[in-house]
């Protein structure tokens, strides 16, 4: 393997939660290829029937099925996995009951429908299930077959619940085969070959959700990861600038100047058109102080997690498959994989 | 930077109209649907409505934004409205619902029966679509008082944004199906031996449940469903109710979205599932457009310009806010062109913009200025940007 240190060395299992809209999905596809850089195999597991790694790797709907997806920097392999809870109902009934055919009279009874949909917290193991079972799974030479799993796992609000299977079904099985099954899959998850990585932006919803699903995770006696910081800027200006422009002392008359020295405002009345533009673009700067004054805030409230914190910058085109790569990059480079 | 028109989404007009009765924000999470909520339910009260909000998302800050240090089960009345009417806030508390539902139709001994039931207790509190269910339920309760001439409810932040619809008809099929039936027969028949008597399917379901459950489970899970069954004799039936009330003329559904690629997709998925199930869709709502007052400079020239000053190695602060203005240009095309995909599939939905803000909503003057945001004709279907 790599002789690189980074900050989770032994990690096997990444869990990547977020607040929605802050980018999860594609943090934990950019984490997947940064983890299976240089002849590595990583395999990235989505459970929540989106598709959203299709959408992000820009392929055809993923089925129950781990597949080759991409190829990670310096050679290595990203494999995915859309895990169906149904299918993994089945295959669950199968593996440690050899019961396929009965799988198939409870599906057309509705059970499955039921144990997927309506039980209590069996939707959660049966997809957590899989995935540690996929952390665990070794070849036939006895290692492992993926040096990690990165799961794109639900929201930050449901996510102690979602990864504490066994108070999960607790009111379903307290003794039986499910509660072994899901007493596994806590061990697992409470590993410390386990870590929940967050993914936020410098906002307050999702910085106060951050915050709140960590201390949920460490009551849960389950292990908080870093913090992705997704869709940063580099600064553009001096603090002392934006400290005056957020009070409106920003110097708008050296700015026409300079819109004028670059020919910006060359037409008949150049100096009033460089004023009035001048002064649009002085809201504009006074709008970026006001947010970026926040950002500090936000950035000081994060930093009293006391977890490593990783940036990625926001991508100008939006994101494609070069911006994931590039966000790998970043990941590495700041020492996350 | 345009975006093709497509009609305005007038909310005062829907807020104004007496026969809206319910209004619903849905779509992905993340984009503010709770905001457009309470904003939407300021401004109707304060156009001289009695509006009741109901929200599932337990966001601190909305309920502090509107003056309540915490939201419950009971709609509590915001102070500070201007105006004549009235604005009423509550947080769905989905166990205490569902409790109180089997508390109000089954005889006392009965309740305490299914309430002490451990089946019972984690299907009130985990059960990922209990919390859709209780939604709707108490939005069926809220609409059944006749207590608010408007009630605006916030859909729950499901895993699949679609869930509140398909939670009531789910757990109304599984309670009324072959399953409980075969779950409900020993108890019917008064006697356990009852499976045997059943058909040879039912026999190896019953056999794999207690194989796979355990005993124990299945008792508990029978215990329950028979218990339940004796109350409502058709848990179908007040599913179907619900979904009745959604599909009522005095029902909008307003679809929230912010302009970036995986909330524009859900919101068109959401309008064509709305379509489908014959949902009143009133229009969409894109939060957090970003706007720039300097747009006659273009994204090109503008970095051009700033690229020629650092040349130059002049007027570095001129070139910095170039900068700025650069990405902001890119920006707004960006969602300009999220926006015109959605609107090209679905050109005859009305649209408004709410421009983003710097800063959360902290007050109830926040909540007012998205209100009044909301009310504008949105200049996007202009030009964004």
């Amino acid at each position: 393997m790599s002789a690189r240190d980074t900050d989770w060395d032994g990690v096997r299992l990444h869990v990547v939660t977020g607040k929605g809209g802050t980018g999860k999905t594609t943090v934990a596809a950019a984490l997947a290829l940064a983890l299976a850089a240089e002849g590595r195999k990583v395999l990235l597991v989505e459970v929540e029937g989106r598709q959203g790694i299709a959408q992000v790797f820009d392929l055809p709907p993923l089925p129950y099925e781990e597949r080759k997806i991409a190829v990670a920097p310096g050679g290595g392999d990203v494999f995915a996995l859309a895990v169906d809870p149904e299918e993994a109902m089945l295959e669950y009934l199968e593996m440690f009951y050899g019961m396929r055919r009965a799988g198939k009279a409870l599906t057309k009874m509705g059970v499955v429908d039921f144990a997927t949909t309506i039980a209590p917290g069996l939707r959660d193991v049966l997809v957590t299930g899989k995935t540690s079972e996929a952390v665990r799974r070794r070849g036939k030479n006895g290692r492992r077959v993926y040096d990690a799993v990165v799961l794109d796992a639900p929201p930050t609000g449901r996510i102690a619940r979602f990864l504490n299977v066994t108070s999960e079904v607790a009111g379903l099985a307290r003794l039986g085969p499910i509660k072994n099954h899901a007493d596994l899959v806590r061990g697992v998850m409470a590993s410390p070959e386990t870590r929940v990585h967050f993914v936020t932006l410098l906002e307050e919803m999702p910085v106060q959700e951050t915050l709140d699903g960590i201390a949920e995770l460490r009551e849960a006696r389950l292990r908080p990861g870093g913090i992705f910081i997704n869709m940063t800027r580099p600064p553009l200006f001096a603090k002392a600038t934006l400290d005056a422009a957020a009070k409106g002392h920003f110097d708008a008359a050296e700015l026409a100047l300079g819109l004028k020295a670059v020919g910006l405002a060359d037409s008949g009345n150049a100096s009033a058109m460089a004023e009035s533009l001048a002064e649009a673009l002085t809201a504009e700067v006074a709008d970026h102080a006001r947010r970026t004054a926040l950002e500090r805030r936000e950035r000081r409230t994060l930093a009293g997690a006391h977890l490593p914190r990783y940036e990625l910058p926001l991508l100008a085109d939006g994101v494609d498959l070069a911006g994931l790569y590039e966000l790998a990059e970043a990941i590495r480079a700041q020492g996350a994989a | 930077m345009s975006v093709k028109s497509a009609p305005v989404l007038h909310t005062d007009a829907i807020l104004a109209d007496p026969r809206t009765r319910i209004i619903v924000c849905c779509g992905a999470g993340g984009v503010g649907k709770t905001t457009t909520a309470a904003a939407l339910g300021l401004r109707a009260a304060e156009h001289g409505r009695s509006v009741v909000v109901l929200t599932v998302d337990p966001a601190r800050r909305l309920a502090q934004s509107m003056g309540l240090t915490h939201l419950d089960n009971v709609p509590r009345r915001v102070a500070g409205v201007d105006g004549p009417g009235e604005l009423h806030a509550m947080m769905l508390d989905m166990k205490r619902t569902f409790d109180e539902i089997i508390e109000a139709h089954a005889d006392p001994e009965r309740a305490k029966q299914i309430l002490s039931n451990p089946f019972y207790q984690s299907l009130s509190s985990s059960f990922s679509g209990t919390q859709e269910y209780m939604a709707m339920e108490k939005l069926g309760q809220l609409r059944r008082s006749d207590e608010w001439d408007l009630i605006i409810v916030d859909t729950p932040p499901s895993r699949s944004a679609l869930d509140f619809l398909d939670a009531p008809e789910r757990l109304g099929r599984f309670l009324d199906g072959r399953f409980i039936r075969l779950l409900t027969a020993p108890a019917k028949a008064g006697g356990r031996s009852a499976f045997k008597l059943l058909n040879a399917g039912f026999g190896l379901v019953a056999g794999v449940l207690t194989k796979v459950l355990g005993a124990n489970v299945l008792k508990d899970i029978q215990t329950f469903v028979s218990a339940l069954d004796a109350v409502f004799g058709g848990f179908r039936q007040r599913a179907d109710q619900t979904y009745q009330l959604l599909q009522a003329p005095g029902t909008a559904f307003l679809v929230v979205a912010a302009p970036e690629r995986d909330a524009m997709r859900e919101a068109s998925y959401f309008v064509e599932r709305l379509a489908e199930e014959r949902m009143p869709l009133a229009g969409l709502v894109v939060n957090r457009v970003h706007r720039t007052p300097a747009t006659s400079l273009s994204a090109a020239r503008s970095a051009a310009a700033a690229e020629e000053l650092e040349a130059r190695g002049e007027h570095e602060l001129t070139a910095a806010v170039l900068r700025l203005h650069t990405g902001r240009m890119q920006l707004a095309a960006r969602e300009a062109r999220e926006q015109e995909h959605f609107i090209s599939a679905h050109p005859t939905v009305p649209v408004t913009q709410v421009p983003a803000m710097a800063e959360d909503v902290h007050d109830l003057d926040g909540l007012r200025q998205i209100g009044e945001m909301l009310a504008e004709a949105p200049k996007g279907t202009r030009a964004v940007g």
